[in-house]
Order: C-alpha cells, then structure tokens, then sequence
C-alpha cells in the first residue's frame, strides 16, 4: 500500500497502473499543449485569483455546510452535514470545473468548446460558462439522454449552445464522449474539449480533479471551524466520479478519515443492469484511460443503467480504481429503488430535494450512520439539486394528496 | 520473415506502391469475409487489414461505425477474427494484419494474443489507440514477438516524434492522411501531400502507408508519389454494404480495385 496518495498522477499521467493516454495519435500535440498550459496556469497566481473571484462572484462560493439535524435525528447514529454543491450555480458542483476550464481554454486562445454531456448538468455548466465568455459551444448528448433530460436540452439551447443528439452505440453519456472526441480529432487546433468528470486520457483526470478539490478543501476548513477536528467520514456519489474526487483528495492523506464512495446499483449489481463500475467491473481502457470499466468476456463495453442519468456511465476515473486497489477509499452500490427512497428522505427531513445522484450516497448514509457513534459526523457531498428529477420521479413515484406514497 | 515484410522488401525493392485494404472482420457477413478477402487478393490487392469490431471505435466515420456494429451484432469478437484468420491462411498467403483498438486485446491478454495470431498467421498489428510510450509500459508482449505492432503518425504530429516512432514500428508507418476520423473523402489537399512528403523524408527508409479518406483511383494516385502505398477502408466498406447479392457487391469491389491498382501503375517512386 502506497504511503502517499496525493502525489498522483506520475509524469506519464498514472495512477499506480490507471490513467496514463490510450487515445489516437493526432490527439497527442492538443494533450501536450492542454498539459503545458494547465501546469503554467496553475502555478500562475493570476490564474487562481482569476478564477476564485468567479467561483465567488459568479457561481457563489463558498457552498455552505449544512447541520442537517431532522436527518441526524432520524437515522440515530454520527451527525450528518451537507456539504452544499447545490447551491452553486446551475445547481451542481460541474460548475467548479467548467470555469476552470474555460478560463483555461480562454488563455489558449481556444474560440470554440465541445463538452459531453450525460444528465444535462455538465453540459448547461459549459453552455453557460461559454455563454458568459463569449465562446463557441457544442455539446453532445446521446439521444436516449435528450429524451430523459429534455428541459436541460433546452436550457442549454436557451444559453446559445448547440446541442447534438449521439444516435450510436447505447445512445448515452458513454457515445456522446465518443461523438465528442472524433469532434476533438477533427477540429483538434481551434477547439477545446471540456471534459466533465475525472475521466477520459491523462491531462484530463488531474485537471477535473484539482478543480473539483476546491469541494474538499473548503470542507475541510469548514468543518475545522466548527468542530475543531475533521470529520470521521466523507462520503460521495460516483459515475465517472468528479465531485467525489474533489471531495476526497483534500483527505487523501488524513488517514483517520474513511471515505465512501457510492455507485449506482441500478437494478442491482447481480444484474447486467447497473453502473456499478468499482464495484462489478474489471479492468480495461476507455475513453484514452486505464481504470475499471463494465465489459464483457469479449472486451466490449457495456451499457450501463441507472435511474440516475449522471451515473450512467460503464467507466470511472482511473484514480477511483487507483483509490480502490489501494484501499484507500471503499466504494458501495446503491440500487435504483434505494436511492428513489432516499430522494424522498432528504426532502422531507431537510427541505432539500437532492440530486438522483447525490439520492445514492444518501441511500448508503441510511445504511451506515445508525451504526456510527454519535459523538461522530460524517459529511456528505450534495453534489447537486434535483430539480432537473422533479419530472422524471415524477413518473415512478405516485403521491396522493396526503403526500403518502401509493 | 513475415510475408508482411516480404511482400514490402519485394515492392520496395521494384519500386511499385503497395495496395492494401480494410475490411472488418466479420462484415459484411461472418461467413462472407473471407470470401471477400480471397476475391481483393485475385483483383490484386498486396494485404489486408482485418479490422476487430469494437463497441467505441473513436477514431473511426460513420462507414467503418456501422460496419463494426453490425459486425458486433451478428457475433464477431476478436477470436472469431483469429479464426478466420486461421481458414483464410487455408487457401491464401496474403499478408493480413489485424487492426483493432486496444480493450478487446486487454481482455483477451497480449502475451497470449501474439502467441495466437502468430500460429493463426497473422502478420502485424495495428492498434491506433496505443501509442509506442504506452505499448512500452503495458505491452512488452509486442516487442519481441513474431507478429510486430505497426504504429501510426499524423499530420500535426512533430519531427522527432515522427523520427521516434519510424525508429519503433514493426514493418510500416501508418499515415492517418488528414486530422480526422476514418471516411471517404473525395480529394486530397496541400496539407496531405505536404504532410506525406515530409514524414517519408523523416523517417529513414522505414516505409510509409498513407490512409483515410482514400476514396477514389485518382486521389490514390496523387497520394502515393509521396509515400509507399495506400491503405482503402471506407470506400470498400461502402461497396460491400446494402441487400443486395455478395456476388453483384464483389464485381464492384473487383472494379474498383482495378481502377486503383491502374493508377498506382502509373506512379513512379518519386520522392
């Protein structure tokens, strides 16, 4: 087991045996000049105060922590808090990324950005950051994802984006980053390519990451100032896994804390029916990264389900599975009807209407926290609001007028 | 010596351009592959590249997408394509290479993937999704094998890299022709042509290949005074698609064939 897990990735772009570039030979020059210009914008001070005034003045930062007491109260175990990603800007933490991004695109002189897009989330964070700074924008959505999400087509139309339904392969989010990637290899000198989670071929997993970490630091200061201590345990919801990484890797190193990863158990992770990528899948390259994946004997990826568009996704992000294989971070599946169950919980204890992805990390703290101390707390990252489900759950979930489900 | 490296001592040496082909391996039907492979050897095509069909060929147009799914659907996996390398090497000795993305490799492991396409007679690979750094590091398998991993440059891609990577191939570099997806493309421009000229001036005597976008007898010709062959895909795929009789499909691939191989006749080595 490694001493240090924050000192990733290596200079080749690993994670232990994950990450690294699987990608065609054309992309290698846009990789290296992506690479170059993120490490001299990093270590820019121009660069960082630049982008913390937008994720201030714009987007709202920092999020709160939120004491959530009706749900401490309920489960009987550790004290729960919130960490609110919600309350960014378009109403998740894909926000954090696609500003650091773009501003990042802006100094490359880039004029036109392609981004994925799974739920809708990361691409209306792209569709608006583009729009705020005057940019090109296409986005690519797989088809079956524009029917499910059909509001966030049109928000990021409204925001002056382009959208592009994918009609190959499974028609989600995992074509939709193919689509976008032979965009990339088309138009590689004047396009950008804003990838949404810690996926996809090295620079990407590190750059998604160090602008998803400001999550955990400002948890981490958060909740020092509060309690003095940090937390026990940290738990977040994974797809690709953007906004668990940038919880966790500000505690990488604190070894006293646990961190909790949740996947989406869609129908269950004995089915082929799910996205449970760590915890069911095995190891293989996709999307220009070595990481686990969900495939089958033939090494073909398969499709995965979730109720959760986010997390539908049959890939993770290779320090996920460098996390994993260490033991570092454990990882959990939460089924479709657990986390239904839990998106009700959270808006009724706490008035917050979650995310369904954030729903599966809640799901696990009902299975965890009644058997945590209560001198204990946990924080949970709420990764983003769930007004974009109100419609969907709509549908699976029949209220009288009582409120009782049917 | 493979019958890869063979047949390109042999063009080199007569200063003729070599002709290749790609076709996926089980397209337009599994049990019709073969057939088609032996009908591009009569018309005079010098090898074949058997592509292994894949859930998420990134590099790939729609032609080469299409035809790797319907591939996939009627049930081709990547031992199917050794099998059928296997019957092929029954009547043919034409030198095949299997082109195909890295995971379906991953999973069937390298090691005994070399082992296997060498006993079935297979001639090289091509993988454009692993680049010579991450071929070293994960696939040593490759290196020391019989059957060699081919590599592939592109126009934007720097001299010392091109320099490397001639210096890293197995028999040929492969020269993805413009900055872009596979597909036919009905000319060929400056940059091409310019791209062609200087990566064959880099790379030491190490034979370049030019493909993508190669679609018509004409823009073959034109490509190939500046490399050593070319490599068709999409445009054969294309006449092999559709309901109709494989044999009225198999005419039209013979006619096109010769329409290429007329007007690569024609080219000298210039360089």
């Amino acid at each position: 087991m490694p001493e240090t897990y924050d000192k990733t990735p290596d200079q080749h772009g690993y994670y232990g045996a994950y990450g690294g570039k699987f990608v065609p030979e054309v992309l290698i020059p846009a990789l290296d000049e992506l690479e170059a210009a993120y490490l001299t914008a990093k270590s820019d001070p121009d660069f960082r105060s630049e982008l913390d005034a937008v994720l201030k003045e714009y987007s709202g930062r920092p999020t709160p922590l939120t004491f959530a007491e009706r749900l401490t109260q309920k489960l009987g175990g550790a004290k729960i808090y919130l960490k609110r990603e919600d309350l960014n800007h378009t109403g998740a933490h894909k926000i954090n990324n696609a500003l650091g991004q773009i501003l990042l695109a802006q100094r490359m002189g880039k004029k036109r950005i392609i981004a994925e897009t799974g739920a809708g989330q990361h691409g209306v964070a792209v569709a608006t950051v583009a729009a705020k700074l005057g940019l090109q924008c296409v986005v690519y959505m797989g088809v079956q994802d524009t029917q499910r999400q059909a509001l966030n087509v049109f928000r990021m139309r409204l925001l002056g984006a382009e959208v592009r339904p994918v009609t190959t392969g499974s028609r989600t989010l995992k074509d939709a980053i193919n689509e976008a990637i032979r965009d990339w290899v088309t138009n590689v000198a004047d396009t950008f390519y804003l990838i949404g989670s810690v996926v996809g071929p090295h620079p990407y997993p590190q750059i998604v990451r160090d602008f998803q970490a400001v999550i955990g630091q400002e948890t981490r200061r958060q909740f020092m100032a509060r309690a003095g201590r940090l937390p026990d345990s940290v738990i977040a919801c994974v797809g690709g896994g953007s906004n668990a990484m940038g919880m966790f890797y500000p505690f990488l190193q604190d070894k006293n804390v646990r961190l909790i990863g949740v996947e989406a158990g869609g129908l269950g992770v004995a089915t082929d029916q799910h996205a449970a990528t760590l915890s069911a899948g095995s190891v293989g390259v996709l999307h220009g990264a070595m990481s686990y994946l969900l495939q089958n004997e033939d090494g073909q990826v398969q499709e995965a389900h979730s109720i959760s568009a986010g997390l539908d996704y049959p890939g993770v992000g290779p320090e996920h599975s460098f996390l994993k294989d260490a033991g570092r971070v454990e990882y959990y599946a939460v089924d479709d009807k657990e986390a239904l169950e839990a998106f009700v919980l959270l808006s009724r204890t706490e008035g917050i209407i979650p995310a369904l992805e954030t729903a599966h990390a809640i799901a696990h703290l009902v299975t965890v926290v009644p058997g945590m101390p209560a001198d204990e707390s946990v924080v949970l990252c709420l990764s983003g609001r769930g007004d974009k489900d109100v419609h969907s759950v709509r549908e699976r979930l029949d209220l009288d007028a009582s409120g009782s489900t049917k | 010596m493979s019958r890869l490296a063979k047949l390109i001592q042999h063009k080199v040496a007569q200063s003729e351009k070599i002709l290749s082909v790609f076709l996926t391996a089980g397209y337009p039907e599994p049990e019709a592959t073969a057939e088609v492979v032996f009908r591009l050897e009569a018309a005079g095509v010098d090898f074949v590249e058997l592509g292994i069909p894949f859930s998420d060929p990134i590099a790939d147009g729609p032609t080469i997408q299409e035809s790797s799914q319907q591939a996939l659907d009627s049930g081709m996996t990547l031992p199917g394509a050794l099998h059928l390398v296997e019957n092929i090497r029954r009547h043919s000795e034409l030198p095949i290479v299997l082109m195909g993305y890295l995971n379906p490799m991953l999973k069937y492991g390298l090691a005994r993937l070399v082992d296997t396409a060498a006993t079935a007679g297979v001639d090289g690979f091509i993988i454009p999704d692993l680049l010579p750094e991450a071929s070293a590091r994960i696939a040593p398998a490759f290196e020391n094998a019989t059957v060699g991993l081919n590599f592939l440059v592109s126009p934007n891609t720097a001299e010392d890299r091109i320099k490397k990577v001639a210096g890293m191939t197995r028999d040929f570099l492969y020269c993805v022709s413009v900055t872009g997806v596979s597909g036919a493309r009905k000319s060929v421009s400056e940059e091409t042509l310019a791209f062609l000229q200087r990566t064959r001036s880099w790379a030491d005597g190490t034979p370049c290949f030019a493909g993508f976008g190669i679609a018509s007898g004409k823009v073959a010709a034109e490509i190939s005074r500046h490399c050593d062959g070319v490599i068709v895909g999409s445009a054969v795929i294309k006449l092999l698609a559709g309901g109709e009789p494989l044999h009225l499909k198999l005419n039209r691939v013979s006619d096109f064939i010769a329409e290429l191989k007329a007007s690569l006749k024609g080219v000298g080595h210039g360089h």
